[in-house]
């Protein structure tokens, strides 16, 4: 009885090391594909949310100039031309060229903003300042440095300068908050002109025009040191 | 005559007393910053030479005029938490710019400047207070110091500040956040230079400055660049290590060459 009871035992046993060696990696598929699932359609829902602009087939179809990297090394940006339908009220074209250029050229060597960035809000005040909202990527995925980071802000400004003539100023913002640099060295704490000048290679940051030849001084936080009157003034030197 | 005063000195109250009041004298005269010699005086007292060193009081405002630029304030970016960029192989920027800012200090004190180092250590002023220390200063020129994480590895930049208009407030004084308004032109003089002498040294680096929105520049009220290094991801710092005397020569030497253009106003507020 005893001998047969033990090759039951050890049958059964068998048995269930088999089923569980089968069923184990078709759970762990299983797990692996509802968590794959879950995190797309967080991503689709995020991406609903952020970017809700979407292309209207309806709207006429203009040839949009998006800057990215000219991919010469030099830290500059060239326009690439893209047949979108686009709107003409300025809010809703921009945010339809803003995502277009997050979305990125077809060679992402040539990318100048990363690809997780999304813009999560477009303001424009009726004075031509455009407060673009873009999420906490566009700082923390942007390669640190003077050169890229002004790469990144300047196919923004530039895109937003060809195609939306109603903005005269871009303001950037992270994750609705003004922060003093893009990703530590770029200063993103004053706006930058935007057909201001046509012929600048770059954005130039916006100065409140004010009598320039008042006796310049400095006022920081909390004593006032007073500088030299305009060098610039008899400065031999380009302007 | 000699031996007579130094038994009246000994034995004598009163000479006891004209040597204490030599003394105090004498230490009221150190303190308040008189210039003449101790030295050689036999039996003289100790006292002045023992009290702390005077800082050299600051020049009346109606000295005559500054010969020019004296002083490099350096900045190596970044520091503390702040690591700046990093490269793969476990290059921060934040180290690199340190070592960096040390082979500078040394080409630009052999051509006679006095530098001021913003941080020494792993220090992260804030940019407020690197600029601080540069506005506190009178014929100063501000050089701050970067890697890059980006761009053609063994090629280095200088950026100045993009045109700013030098507004001013009710008081007439330029706000904080626009110090370098009234700099631009010449920091793109001293770019150009620092940029030229680069090219020479550096293959693929351009030639003239660039401009950029670069924030440490903004609050700085000095001729002022930003040095920017390709970069981080090198896959040998040794890479780097060997562009540093490169980059110090460049930044001395276009320095020395801006000296002489930069006339610095022997008072503040005044033109140059």
């Amino acid at each position: 009885m005893t001998p047969r009871w033990r090759s039951w035992l050890l049958g059964a046993l068998f048995l269930a090391v088999m089923v569980a060696a089968i069923y184990l990696p078709i759970l762990r598929r299983n797990i692996r594909q509802a968590a794959r699932l879950q995190q797309r359609s967080e991503e689709q829902a995020r991406r609903e949310l952020t970017q809700p602009t979407v292309i209207n087939p309806s709207d006429p179809k203009v040839k949009a100039k998006l800057f990215w990297a000219s991919g010469s090394d030099d830290g500059t940006v060239s326009p690439v031309t893209v047949e979108l339908p686009l709107s003409n009220e300025p809010v809703l074209r921009a945010k339809q060229v803003l995502n277009t250029l997050l979305a990125g050229p077809v060679d992402t060597e040539l990318r100048t903003v990363p690809s997780d960035a999304a813009l999560l809000a477009f303001y424009l005040l009726p004075d031509g300042t455009a407060i673009a909202d873009f999420s906490e990527a566009l700082g923390t995925s942007t390669p640190s440095g003077i050169q890229s980071e002004q790469m990144a802000v300047d196919s923004i400004a530039r895109t937003l300068e060809a195609n939306v003539p109603k903005v005269q100023r871009l303001k950037i913002l992270i994750h609705g908050q003004e922060v003093e640099t893009l990703a530590g060295h770029l200063d993103l704490s004053q706006a930058f002109p935007v057909n201001a000048n046509a012929g600048s290679s770059r954005p130039r940051a916006a100065a409140t025009p004010g009598p320039a030849a008042a006796t310049p001084a400095l006022t920081p936080a909390a004593t006032t040191v007073k500088l030299t009157q305009s060098p610039d003034n008899n400065s031999s030197t380009k302007p | 005559m000699l031996l007579d005063v130094g038994r009246f000195v000994r034995n004598d109250i009163r000479g006891k007393l004209c040597v204490a009041l030599f003394v105090l004298a004498l230490s009221f005269a150190a303190r308040n910053g008189a210039a003449f010699s101790l030295s050689g005086q036999a039996g003289a007292p100790s006292a002045p030479q023992q009290t702390p060193p005077v800082p050299t009081p600051p020049q009346p405002t109606n000295t005559p005029p500054a010969t020019g630029l004296n002083i490099v304030v350096l900045d190596p970016a970044h520091g503390g938490t702040d690591l700046g960029a990093r490269g793969t192989g476990g290059i921060h920027e934040s180290d690199i710019v340190l070592e960096f800012a040390a082979q500078v200090r040394t080409a630009l004190e052999a051509q006679g400047f006095q530098v001021v180092q913003t941080r020494q250590g792993n220090a992260n002023p804030s940019f407020d207070d690197r600029s601080a220390m540069a506005n506190a200063q009178r014929g100063a020129i501000f050089v701050t110091l970067h890697i890059a994480s980006t761009g053609v590895p063994g090629t280095a930049r200088v950026y100045v500040m993009n045109d700013m208009a030098p507004g001013t407030d009710a008081t007439g004084l330029i706000p904080w956040d626009r110090a370098q308004a009234p700099f631009v032109s010449l920091s793109r003089k001293l770019g150009d230079l620092v940029s030229a002498l680069l090219a020479q040294r550096f293959k693929g680096s351009p030639a003239v400055a660039q401009t950029a929105s670069v924030r440490q520049l903004r609050t700085t009220a000095a001729p002022a660049i930003a040095v920017e290094i390709s970069s981080v991801t090198v896959e040998d710092r040794a890479q780097l290590d060997h562009m540093a005397p490169g980059v110090a020569d460049a930044i001395a030497r276009g320095a020395a060459a801006f000296r002489p253009t930069y006339v610095v106003p022997a008072n503040p507020g005044e033109r140059p």
